[in-house]
């Protein structure tokens, strides 16, 4: 039995230890807002934090996770009012939705790092997480925002 | 007239010593120059010119293959695949070299290797050199590599005894286990070990070219 500390519960969980995070994310916890896309690491679908870092959940061994603190995307926020969800909202952001919850998991640690990032900043940041819709020019006026939004205090 | 001959003669040793050595500086300062190194402690050199370049070459070519170089690059942005491409999604070096926000290198490379052809290598610390010296390997020849890495101001203010130690630093090592589908260095560690040992301990001469 592995206990894991997810969006600040615990859970216990029956699982070989070299499960990668994602899938007992998705398969046993039905946390299902992160997304399996490429499963080696190389689209960022399946981004979340780990100690405040962005991981990727596809690669990490859930055992390597013990003792440590996991955001996903459904604990990024209690009721959906971080900066960046309300900036996604605000700009409509996704097409088909897929990458999103990794894109924004990626730009929150960005905007806590960086307050006020550039475009090139943001190129840098996000290049890792892809998106075939091909909703970039959008991701990245929704950072830009969520930054603003996040200067204000909101 | 005992007293002044006592007064003249150390005059007279006190200048020739002072010319021998002076000589003996010049000299000294003249073959240091042949050198890579000025650092090089006589007790653990046999200096061999002849031998500390062969043994270079050896090293040279290990420095230079696809798992050592991919994380010395001349930019920012580290390379991949045996064709030393830009990696994937251009990971920007930060300035301590592990990347930067959403983008570090532990976010995709793990603390050990994970199952999977061509999944990202682990290392605990994986990371490229800092902004601040990039320990460049990308595009250097021999005569230049040689000098960058036993210079203290360019190989990241490593002594000669930690030059050697470096030998055996794990990210080093991670370069003969590169997880499945890429190939290893052309010399074995264990025969890179020894030239490097070898071309320090001869000297640390750099090749002409």
């Amino acid at each position: 039995m592995i206990t894991l500390n997810i969006n600040n519960k615990n859970y216990n969980v029956d699982v070989d230890p070299e499960t990668p995070l994602l899938w007992v994310l998705r398969d046993t916890l039905g946390l299902v807002g992160t997304k399996y896309g490429c499963g080696i690491a190389q689209c960022g679908a399946c981004t979340v934090h780990l100690n405040g870092q962005a991981m990727r959940s596809c690669v990490t061994r859930v055992s390597s996770v013990v003792g440590r603190k996991v955001v996903t995307i459904e604990g990024l926020s209690e009721k959906g009012e971080h900066p960046l969800q309300k900036a996604w909202i605000e700009l409509d952001v996704p097409q088909c939705g897929y990458c999103q919850g990794g894109q924004i998991m990626s730009a929150a640690v960005l905007i806590r790092e960086n307050k006020n990032p550039t475009e090139k900043d943001i190129d840098n940041a996000m290049a890792g997480n892809i998106c075939r819709c091909g909703t970039y020019l959008r991701i990245r006026k929704a950072i830009q925002l969520a930054a603003e939004i996040q200067r204000k205090g909101g | 007239m005992k007293f002044k001959k006592t007064y003249f003669f150390p005059l007279k040793a006190i200048t020739v010593l002072i010319i021998i050595f002076s000589v003996i500086a010049f000299m000294s300062f003249g073959f240091k120059n042949e050198s890579a190194i000025s650092n090089v402690k006589n007790e653990i050199v046999n200096k061999d010119s002849v031998e500390s370049v062969k043994a270079f070459m050896d090293v040279y070519k290990v420095l230079t293959s696809p798992r050592c170089m991919n994380c010395h690059p001349a930019g920012d942005v580290p390379l991949q695949g045996d064709d030393n491409r830009l990696h994937n999604m251009f990971p920007q070096r930060g300035t301590d070299g592990k990347g930067i926000y959403a983008m570090k290198c532990a976010n995709c490379h793990q603390p050990t290797n994970i199952a999977g052809l061509n999944t990202p290598p682990g290392h605990p610390n994986w990371h490229l050199p800092p902004a601040n010296m990039k320990m460049i390997f990308q595009g250097k020849t021999p005569n230049q590599l040689a000098k960058q890495l036993v210079n203290p101001k360019t190989n990241g203010n490593k002594t000669l005894q930690k030059l050697i130690e470096h030998a055996d630093d794990g990210l080093v090592k991670a370069g003969w286990d590169p997880g499945e589908g890429r190939t290893v260095p052309p010399l074995s560690h264990e025969e890179f070990k020894k030239a490097w040992i070898t071309w320090i301990k001869t000297g640390a001469y750099a090749p002409k070219q």
